[in-house]
């Protein structure tokens, strides 16, 4: 049996990040994973790097996305210098835009009160009504009300993402082990095993990762991690030329050319199929942003799984009971990449996370369920 | 999708080749309401595609067909017959376990259902990734044929056929009879295969006739001029812009020969997508090296309310095709309470008889046309496997050396099947070659997952579909169409203004 | 590349290749039209820019991409030729939604 200091289990978004980063640390890293039809939200994001909107009532985390969308502007050439592979990220900023007025307001308050809750200065958000955003998004349809810019916003692609994390931790040394899902952790001589149905694995630490797996698991080493999991669909046309220069949340292109449409979400347990109502109401709602995408042909549709926590804000957590063991759950795996990799794998490695991230511990749960 | 619809028609039939216009005028007889949806304007299917203006209106193009193509206006004229509705020009983009369907056609898309749907959308020619097949005038030949049958349009420059199977030497013949012979065939069947396949001839005797008639073939084009050349290996096509030579080797000597067409064809392999994104099992068929529908002898698979039927369960040719229509037609009148099960027994006997005969001579042929392994997995490590996004053989290769445990992942990481062809032109060789590099079997690495829409439909027609009241109304009023009140308050990246 | 066996009796639609007018049989699918002429090729690939032509004849492959009447994508061998029509070949993905 191989020994390593530290075993990854889960090789998502959040699980490449974190490996890439703990590789990058001088770890020796063993990744553990499902197999081809993992239930894999990667696989069906967005691909926006973003910040606006997030963090109500939680500057902390509106401050983590921040960071990480400063990170990602080291992370994304070092990945390409490592393994070649361009992750298409672009930051030039991104819109979010709305359809009336009502939902305008609503999300005027909304990132006023976060900018309020980051403090003067620190929170630079454009409101714009539907001609000063035409200006920038040609081809704006006359049905949008109005939006705002975010400099803090971009773009990547999720899937290259995903393949230079892996090219990159294994780059830098570390082991990948597709169909190998964990399925116990126990505490070890010198730290903790991990069983899998191919096999078993030791190390000093253990970083869980796993998506939907790390609430099973967390069990298991005294952490715990409820998720609920979140159905997003969205739409991909075929290429067409370049037409849009920043990401929207409701219509992206990509540097191939595709079209992304964007996306639901509703809460239907596991069941991680299509739509086709769906594909109807992202159609319909995506055409008043970008009538010209109406001619467009859709190639396929995905619908995919966030792992949402009852806050919908990120779980990062050692455990008390199984020191060692750390878990990292959220629905934001390509905004967190850098924070991922370049902040959070180096806290696994060195054994602390910060006192500033406190608040992210899973105890909060147990006091809204107390009040 | 469909649960809360209620049905538009007791049987939908989706194909207009043989199987399919079996399948709806067996079911059509028995009185069920039974509407038939192809994409083409006329039945037929693609081996008999064009019938009824041919062996209306075209003698000359009918003797050039000949016999076995001119049986199918029987056919047409059945199902023309049968009371079966024909939605004309139509694709499903959408099919679900339950019955339920997204057609677009002339009107634009909308949903329906049937309690019971027949898949019979045949098979597709096997795409057989070589160096340079993306050049024009590298031609699937199949499509030659259609353009005889369909436009009367035959080659006028100089031609040759690369690749094995029955359609080669049929599609010579016919070219021969039209005046217009390819100069060359170059036969890929690997030398190999006869001494596998001589093993199965006794049960082919049952079809002798058509086997024969084979041979006869291979002389009429032979005194016509046509060079036969086999076992023929590493093809590459070459040109620049446009197909000039192909190069190939014979038992280790190179050859080449100058081309403007080079017609190709390694066998066809079942249209299994659409089933399966119906939610039916898929399985490995380690003889046909295809996926197929796991099917009962009446065409039902694992999803209640789908039945498949013909080619795109597992080749087995027109005649089996057209029985295993008739067979799930008639299963769709008894399952649906037209005729008991006796009645059933009894009018399906000579349609199970006819695919029993017929299984005989297709194992043969099977074993004696067995693609060659550089077919199935390229060795060339800049050979484009995905046409769409042109991503090689070795982008592939180096991803499964990343421990990428199948083609999903593959796709991810490579954008290999992304593009509008959605997979299928390139599935077959990436889970090959995926296999190979793991050396474990290809059952084992899987398939692309098929995602909806199976068709082209623009974000207008998705947007404007008609049929999607029952569904707006179950999900609580999603948008209609005139107003945005609908539109979430502020959804990010992972819906987030958390 | 190809050539119609006899052109007497059927139809003629007038349609316009690339600006150019040619005379098809009514009837004929816009592949069928292209592969009638000399050069084959219906539009560039959007990824590399290399030339590609009709291939499967069956809607299957989406080689045959062209623009029909200002809209791109359309596949040419499940068209129909129209009296008027204007056909491109397609460079790159389309220029439609710019």
């Amino acid at each position: 049996m191989d020994t390593f200091d530290v075993i990854v289990i889960g090789a998502g978004l959040v699980g490449g990040a974190t490996a890439y980063g703990l590789a990058r640390a001088g770890q020796k890293v063993a990744v553990l994973d499902e197999g081809d039809l993992a239930v894999r939200p990667s696989r069906g994001n967005f691909g926006l790097v973003w910040v606006q909107g997030k963090g109500f009532r939680r500057p902390e985390y509106a401050r983590w996305s921040m960071l990480s969308a400063r990170l990602w502007n080291d992370l994304a050439p070092e990945l390409r210098d490592l393994t070649g592979i361009d992750t298409g990220h672009e930051n030039r900023g991104g819109f979010l835009l709305q359809i009336n007025k009502q939902e305008y307001d609503d999300a005027r308050a909304l990132l006023n009160s976060i900018g309020d809750s980051l403090g003067e200065g620190q929170y630079d958000i454009t409101f714009m009504n539907n001609n000063e955003l035409a200006s920038h998004l040609p081809g704006l349809g006359p049905e949008v009300y109005g939006g705002s810019y975010s400099p803090y916003d971009g773009h990547a692609n999720p899937l290259f993402l995903l393949h230079a994390l892996h090219a990159g931790f294994q780059a830098k040394g570390g082991r990948y082990f597709a169909e190998h899902p964990a399925t116990a952790i126990a505490a070890a001589e010198g730290g903790y095993r991990v069983t899998t149905p191919k096999g078993v694995f030791a190390a000093a630490k253990v970083a869980l990762t796993a998506g939907f797996g790390n609430s099973g698991l967390a069990g298991q080493v005294g952490l715990r991690v409820p998720l609920v999991p979140s159905h997003g669909q969205l739409l991909i046309t075929e290429r067409t030329a370049p037409f849009l220069e920043y990401p929207t949340n409701l219509v992206r292109q990509t540097r191939e050319g595709t079209v992304m449409l964007g996306y639901t979400a509703g809460e239907f347990g596991f069941d991680t199929g299509t739509r086709v109502e769906f594909m109807r109401d992202i159609a319909w709602r995506t055409r008043k942003a970008f009538p010209l995408v109406g001619d467009l042909r859709v190639v396929r549709t995905w619908a995919a799984l966030r792992t949402m926590t009852p806050d919908g804000f990120p779980v990062y957590e050692q455990s008390q009971s199984h020191p060692g063991v750390f878990v990292a759950s959220c629905h934001s795996g390509v905004t967190l990449a850098a924070a991922h990799a370049l902040r959070y794998a180096t806290w696994v490695a060195d054994g602390a996370i910060p006192e500033e991230m406190s608040c992210f511990r899973s105890g909060r749960f147990d006091v809204q369920t107390a009040a | 999708m469909s649960g809360t619809r209620e049905p538009d028609c007791d049987l939908a039939v989706i194909g207009g080749g043989p199987a399919g216009l079996a399948a709806a005028a067996a079911a059509a007889a028995q009185g069920l309401s039974t509407v038939l949806i192809d994409e083409q304007p006329v039945p037929g299917g693609q081996i008999y595609r064009n019938i009824e203006g041919i062996s209306g209106g075209r003698p000359d193009l009918a003797r050039i067909l000949g016999d076995d193509y001119g049986y199918g206006a029987g056919l047409a004229q059945a199902f023309r017959a049968s009371g079966a509705t024909h939605m004309a020009e139509t694709a499903v983009w959408e099919l679900d376990g339950a019955g339920g369907l997204g057609v677009i056609g002339p009107e634009g898309a909308r949903l329906m259902r049937a309690r019971r749907v027949i898949v019979a959308v045949g098979a597709m020619e096997r795409p057989a990734p070589r160096p340079g097949w993306t050049l024009p005038g590298v031609m699937a030949l199949g499509a030659c044929q259609t353009l005889l049958k369909q436009a009367g349009q035959v080659p006028d420059v100089p031609t040759v056929i690369v690749g094995s199977g029955p359609l080669v030497f049929l599609v010579a013949k016919q070219l021969v009879e039209a005046g217009a012979p390819p100069r060359a065939i170059l036969e890929t069947t690997p030398r190999s295969n006869m001494g596998r396949a001589v093993g199965a001839l006794p049960g082919a005797l049952g079809s002798l006739g058509d086997i024969l008639k084979g041979l006869r073939w291979i002389g009429q084009i032979k005194r016509a001029g046509v060079v036969i050349e086999k076992g023929v290996e590493g093809v590459r096509f070459t040109g620049d812009g446009a197909l000039a030579r192909v190069e190939y080797r014979i038992g280790g000597a190179e050859k080449s020969r100058d081309a403007a067409l080079a017609l190709v064809h390694e066998g066809v392999v079942p249209n299994y997508q659409l089933a399966e994104a119906a939610g039916c099992q898929v399985v490995w068929d380690e003889v046909q090296l295809c996926w197929r529908t796991r099917a009962d002898a009446w065409g039902a698979t694992s999803q209640d309310a789908i039945a498949v039927a013909g080619d795109c369960v597992g080749i087995g040719g027109a005649l089996a095709a057209e029985a295993a229509g008739r067979l799930a037609g008639l299963d769709a009148a008894h399952r649906l309470g037209r005729i008991d099960a006796a009645k059933r027994d009894s009018l399906a006997a000579e349609a199970h008889r006819t695919i029993a005969r017929l299984a005989g001579v297709r194992r043969f042929l099977d074993l004696l046309y067995r693609p060659a392994e550089e077919v199935l997995a390229p060795p060339d490590d800049d050979t484009l496997l995905c046409r769409c996004e042109e991503v090689t053989a070795g982008e592939i290769r180096r991803v499964a050396g990343l421990g990428c445990p199948g083609p999903n992942q593959a796709k991810a990481f490579t954008r290999a099947g992304m593009g509008p062809c959605q997979g299928r032109m390139c599935g077959l060789a990436v889970s090959t070659v995926l296999a190979r590099a793991r050396g474990v079997p290809v059952a084992e690495v899987g398939h692309y997952r098929v995602r909806p829409p199976l068709k082209p439909v623009t974000v207008d027609q998705l947007a404007d579909m008609a049929g999607i009241e029952a569904e707006v109304a179950a999900l609580g009023g999603l948008p209609t169409g005139s107003d945005g009140d609908a539109e979430p308050a502020l959804e990010t990246e992972g819906g987030g203004t958390r | 590349m190809f050539k119609r066996l006899h052109e007497n009796g059927a139809k003629k639609v007038r349609i316009f290749v690339d600006g150019a007018p040619t005379e098809v049989p009514a009837g004929e699918t816009v592949a069928a039209a292209l592969l009638a002429g000399d050069d084959v090729h219906c539009r560039t690939s959007s990824v590399s820019g290399e030339k590609r032509a009709p291939h499967c004849l069956i809607g299957v492959c989406f080689e045959c991409l062209v623009e029909v009447d200002g809209q791109p994508n359309r596949q040419a061998c499940m068209t129909r030729v129209a009296d008027g029509m204007k056909v491109r070949r397609q460079q790159g993905a389309g220029g439609g939604a710019a």
